[in-house]
């Protein structure tokens, strides 16, 4: 099976018996909470804020727990921009590209890691080369291509090009390659298609690495900024990370509990998506990060 | 199953199914499958083809033109590249880029890094609660830039009630402007990149942590050593190649860095926030000079190949692999 990487300590558990070790237990646990407190500071700010009146923002010293509560700031933020126009196409982008990342990304990850093919290893390699090459340095070209095919301000300039991941076949290849080659030859045998094996029995074999695939490349769009930014410019074809720097930009920055409700909708899904998920990401990054 | 099943399994429906499939060729099998393969890789190739190694090749087509959209395309030579280096106006405005790209990323790396490996052995021991630690430190690293900068903006605001404002005149301090301070605002940004980038660290070096095996430090204990020794002798020459991959990861999105100076600064003041891709950005989409962007994207692109080569170089030859 995919080997993980579990990130729980290697060293044995201990009962606190000695003092020595309890007032070092307490020790980590003051220095990891204060580390905590300080990391956690901005969202419970933002929180704050978000809440608060137009005195109570403007007033020194700033108070940590608003003294009336603001909920109308979440319902004023909504209605001041398309909202939910953003999120859905946010919603709708990511999504296309997530799942067409899956697509060709298996398709690819089965042909390098089960199949014997002239050019293999010079294909694997160009393949492997694009990872070296960065978006910002092909930011201009790629932007004239899709002048030329006229798909500037579409979906299609904001999914087609994140629609192959070399990162994700090298992954992808890693755990088909786990997969016994008897199980193969049997079912080859038995008159099974390559491409039904893939479906049938390497990618449920696979699914865990296939789900922090599906992870990474659902996040890395959900957060992407830069590209949108040069690629998209009628306001329906905003997603949310655009709709929000507009949003902020063009009020003339003075409504800040208006601004920190709209933050605060704009990154609590992909939190709440992260406190679901947290166990699998944070061990698909552990191992791709050791891998990669 | 017991593992002796399977081969004999495989034998009988081997042996049952011969008889019915025609003899294959060894080449037209091989063939076969070729074709098959190439198939397989045609989606991935097609969308790498068009928005990797076509823009890759065309760029440096590009580089050698005057090319202001919307205007038709002007052979230049190398014009593109004497503007960046040698322009009594601009060439001063890219140099100034470039330093504010590497004050960026050398400002925030040690930084980051040594938090983040701190943090890690804190949080390698078997106590309570780790995972709700660790789960706190990795959120700024999932929450997007463009959230996490305004709320950073709101932080930095220069009046009194800004946050970090309030806290220097309860230490008595003087106020600051922060993002419009031009000595400031890269400071300001760096420290936002250190609290956004440190968690993803953090994550690493645990699992770095993790792979050294506890005899190396039963063995040292056991020979009377301490925990500085111990983390100098066993922890630090182990995780270096962990280190290393963080090293050359922090450098590269670093210097790819552009939301956060896009929201928060808009490269300001007094330019002090440009950096190259800010300047990248600038030249082909604020003022549409598609040739003069496409020379600083290959500045942009010899300094990233350059830089990952000298790491490969000069940090790999230190690090023990085994």
């Amino acid at each position: 099976m995919t080997s993980r990487v579990e990130l729980r300590p290697a060293t044995r558990p201990r009962l606190l018996r000695r003092p020595r070790e309890t007032a070092f237990a307490i020790f980590w646990y003051v220095f990891l909470s204060c580390a905590a407190v300080i990391v956690m500071m901005p969202y419970i700010w933002m929180l704050s804020t978000s809440l608060k009146g137009t005195e109570e923002i403007f007033t020194y010293p700033p108070t940590w727990i608003p003294q009336k509560w603001h909920f109308h700031n979440y319902v004023d933020a909504w209605n001041s921009a398309p909202f939910g126009r953003y999120f859905f196409n946010s919603l709708f982008v990511a999504v296309i590209v997530t799942v067409g990342q899956l697509i060709t990304c298996s398709l690819a990850a089965y042909a390098f890691a089960r199949m014997e093919f002239k050019g293999k290893n010079v294909a694997f390699a160009l393949f492997l080369s694009t990872t070296m090459i960065s978006a910002q340095v092909t930011l201009i070209p790629s932007y004239l291509l899709l002048k030329e095919l006229d798909w500037l301000d579409t979906y299609m300039a904001l999914t087609v090009p994140f629609l192959a991941s070399a990162f994700g076949i090298f992954m992808l290849r890693q755990a088909f390659m786990t997969i016994p080659k008897d199980l193969e030859d049997a079912a080859k045998i038995d008159g099974c298609g390559r491409l039904r094996f893939l479906v049938q029995v390497i990618l449920p074999l696979s699914k865990p690495m296939l789900a922090s695939q599906a992870l990474f490349a659902f996040m890395g769009n959900w957060n992407s900024y830069l590209w949108p930014l040069i690629v998209t410019t009628s306001k329906h074809l905003r997603t949310l990370q655009i709709g929000l720097h507009y949003f902020v930009g063009q009020e003339g920055g003075t409504q800040w509990g208006v601004f920190m409700a709209a933050t605060v909708f704009v990154s609590v899904p992909v939190v709440l998506f992260y406190f679901l998920i947290q166990k699998s990401f944070v061990e698909g990054i552990a191992l791709t990060g050791i891998r990669g | 199953m017991s593992r002796g099943e399977s081969p004999s399994q495989l034998d009988a429906s081997a042996s049952g199914s011969t008889g019915r499939k025609p003899k294959r060729n060894w080449w037209r099998r091989w063939g076969e499958e070729t074709f098959t393969a190439y198939l397989f890789l045609l989606p991935s190739f097609l969308v790498f083809a068009a928005f990797t190694f076509f823009p890759v090749i065309f760029s440096l087509v590009i580089c050698f033109y005057r090319w202001n959209l919307p205007r038709q395309p002007v052979y230049i030579g190398l014009d593109n590249f004497k503007w960046l280096f040698t322009d009594p106006i601009d060439a001063p405005v890219f140099r100034q880029s470039v330093f504010n790209s590497f004050y960026y990323s050398l400002g925030g790396i040690p930084l980051n890094m040594a938090i983040a490996l701190l943090l890690a052995l804190f949080l390698n021991r078997q106590l309570r609660g780790v995972e709700l630690f660790r789960t706190a430190y990795f959120l700024p690293t999932i929450t997007s830039t463009v959230a996490v900068s305004v709320v950073w903006m709101w932080i930095y605001h220069p009046a009194d009630y800004g946050l970090l404002n309030s806290l220097l005149l309860k230490l008595g301090l003087s106020l600051q402007s922060w993002l419009r301070d031009p000595h400031l605002a890269m400071p300001a940004l760096i420290a936002m990149g250190v609290w956004k980038g440190m968690g993803y660290n953090v994550i690493i070096f645990l699992a770095g942590l993790q792979n050294i095996p506890s005899r190396l430090y039963e063995a040292a204990e056991i020979d009377g050593a301490g925990a500085w020794t111990k983390f100098w002798k066993i922890t630090w020459p182990l995780l270096g190649p962990t280190t290393f991959y963080i090293l050359v990861i922090a450098v590269i999105n670093s210097l790819k860095a552009f939301a956060q100076m896009h929201v928060m600064t808009q490269g300001g003041p007094l330019g002090r926030t440009t950096t190259i891709v800010y300047y990248l950005y600038q030249q082909g989409f604020e003022t549409f000079r598609m040739g003069k962007a496409s020379a600083v994207a290959a500045v942009l692109f010899a300094l990233l190949l350059v830089l990952t080569f000298i790491q490969f170089k000069v940090v790999g030859s230190r690090v023990h692999y085994d």
